[in-house]
């Protein structure tokens, strides 16, 4: 295609990608809080209340937690089982792999509905645990298919030669596979950690008026009104998910854990 | 060694973790889910055990009907656009040098990753009176007055679009990165122009790609659920809504389950059918 359609082509897409995130950054610098853009006059206060005002810390401090914890015990399910896989072709591994990654192709509302009977059969309904563990279930899939991707990059070769000079399976793991697979481990547990702290639906579902995350606090807000700080969390999150993704592309393999064959040709 | 068949209980403690923690927190509640949407509802939201199809039956209403078919008609549009403009685009930058290529992926995956709530957002600010689009085009003299263009059908379907799209770029960026470059060179050589080749040999060689891209992302759409609420009116509410609104304003917990197990019957037949053209799109190429 001749470079002049294309660049226009990538150009519009860009423009509308990231338009609304330019009128949100815009207004989050508002310096009154009536709704405008271009913004009259700049100022960081609604910045500064997203950081102060205990309404919207809290659920900063909620959605962190959730985030952090969900994508370790998210990474802690994944990492055996794509081991597992690995190491032997089964076909209860392939099931359990399947099973893993079935959150992901349904739509959200079905499996939020399960975890929510779940929970309230449980007992443990409305409690940050339910939130936790309903969320690393729902986004095992990632780290589940980063380190799998990881585990089969490694050269049979190189585990063969650890046996041969006398490694058990524990030494070959620890000395040989596990580096070997760290960085894709690193990089399910920050796609998952993004996401879990962007999730709605489960969080809502599972304990949604008791343990509010950040997402379902700007709803709230935006069902009760406008105010500047929804804008401002907006851009620090889209910020920190750049940074995120930014780090990974930097340091990882940013086109070979989305799939690309050979990153290395182009 | 690798590949091996696993001997003995200890190989497989490494596995029981794993199938325990999925077993427990994912079989069982889709189980439960199950159960409950045969059970017996009790007025005041409790529900007792039991077997009746009463909360199937109850499915058989305008309702659930028209909103069943808007939230497939929504997602099938808005998967058709994010076909029709993600292809073209992926192509675009699987053809980029590698740099180029993480930035844009980067930028893609930081849009992805954004909440539902925060897309609607950003849309109703972009698309509303005060801080719009609208203003831009008056002060280009394109438009008298600022005008709110949300909530409605067209604010609806773009922001499930910008949702979709950075889901649809990942769906087809595996296929067109390993598309061999020199297949469209072969055709330019023998004097296809860019157009024609790209329509021709590369939208030709990955129809079966196209078509399981469109599955994906139209199910992908049909999960959208605080976007109809932000940007649409009520009668653009999704099933997803209407499940959600069952289970906690109705606090009828067995319908709500019913909705949820039809509704993921639907989309299971869907994922078959993008598996049976992934599947015959191996056979052909054996």
């Amino acid at each position: 295609m001749s470079k002049t359609v294309r660049n226009i082509f990538l150009g519009v897409v860009l423009f509308l990608l990231s338009g609304p995130l330019v009128v949100v950054s815009g207004v989050s610098l508002n310096a009154k809080k009536r709704l405008f853009f271009p913004p009259e006059g700049v100022s960081m206060r609604w910045y500064v209340e997203l950081l102060t005002e205990n309404s919207w810390l809290i659920p900063v401090k909620n959605s962190l937690t959730i985030a952090f914890t969900s994508s370790l015990l998210a990474l802690s399910i994944a990492l055996p089982l794509a081991y597992f896989l690995w190491r032997y072709r089964v076909f209860y591994a392939r099931a359990l792999f399947t099973l893993g990654i079935s959150p992901f192709i349904l739509p959200p509302v079905i499996t939020a509905l399960g975890f929510l009977s779940f929970w309230v059969t449980v007992g443990l309904y409305g409690q940050m645990l339910a939130t936790m563990i309903s969320h690393a279930i729902f986004f095992v899939t990632l780290p589940l298919v980063t380190i799998s991707l990881g585990f089969e990059s490694i050269d049979h070769e190189i585990v063969e030669a650890a046996e041969t000079m006398g490694a058990n399976s524990r030494m070959t793991f620890q000395t040989v596979i596990f580096p070997m697979v760290r960085p894709y481990m690193i990089s399910g547990y920050a796609f998952a950690f993004v996401l879990s702290l962007n999730e709605y639906i489960v969080a809502y579902m599972v304990a949604g008026f008791t343990v509010e995350t950040l997402p379902i606090k700007i709803f709230n807000s935006l069902r009760y009104g406008y105010t500047p700080v929804m804008a401002s969390v907006t851009v620090v999150f889209v910020l920190l998910a750049a940074l995120i993704f930014g780090l990974i592309g930097r340091f990882g393999d940013l086109p070979k854990l989305l799939g690309a064959l050979n990153p290395e040709d182009h | 060694m690798i590949g091996e068949k696993p001997k003995g209980v200890r190989a497989h403690l490494t596995l029981a973790y794993p199938a325990l923690m999925l077993g427990i927190f994912f079989i069982v509640p889709f189980g439960l889910m199950a159960a409950v949407s045969f059970f017996h509802r009790q007025p005041g939201g409790f529900y007792i055990p039991g077997f009746e199809l009463t909360n199937y039956k109850n499915l058989y209403t305008v309702l659930f009907g028209r909103t069943l078919v808007f939230s497939l008609f929504v997602a099938g549009l808005s998967a058709a656009v994010c076909v029709s403009v993600g292809f073209p685009f992926t192509f675009f930058i699987t053809r980029m040098k590698r740099r180029a290529q993480v930035v844009w992926l980067v930028f893609l995956m930081s849009v992805l990753s954004l909440s539902e709530v925060i897309v609607g957002f950003a849309w109703s600010l972009l698309l509303s009176r005060t801080a719009g689009l609208s203003n831009l085009f008056v002060w280009l003299g394109l438009m008298d007055r600022p005008v709110a263009w949300y909530p409605g059908f067209v604010a609806l379907l773009f922001g499930i679009c910008y949702l979709a799209f950075p889901y649809t770029v990942l769906v087809l960026y595996p296929p067109l990165s390993r598309l061999d470059p020199a297949l469209p060179e072969a055709a330019q050589t023998l004097g296809a122009s860019p157009i024609r080749t790209f329509f021709t040999v590369v939208v030709g060689s990955l129809r079966n790609a196209i078509v399981a891209a469109f599955v994906m992302v139209f199910v992908f759409t049909l999960g959208a659920y605080l976007l109809p609420q932000i940007l649409g009116r009520p009668r653009h509410w999704t099933l997803s809504v209407l499940i959600t609104d069952a289970a906690i304003y109705q606090t009828n917990m067995p319908l709500s389950a019913a909705m949820a197990i039809f509704f993921m019957f639907v989309s299971l037949a869907l994922v078959a059918l993008t598996m049976m053209i992934g599947k015959g799109k191996k056979l052909r190429t054996a």
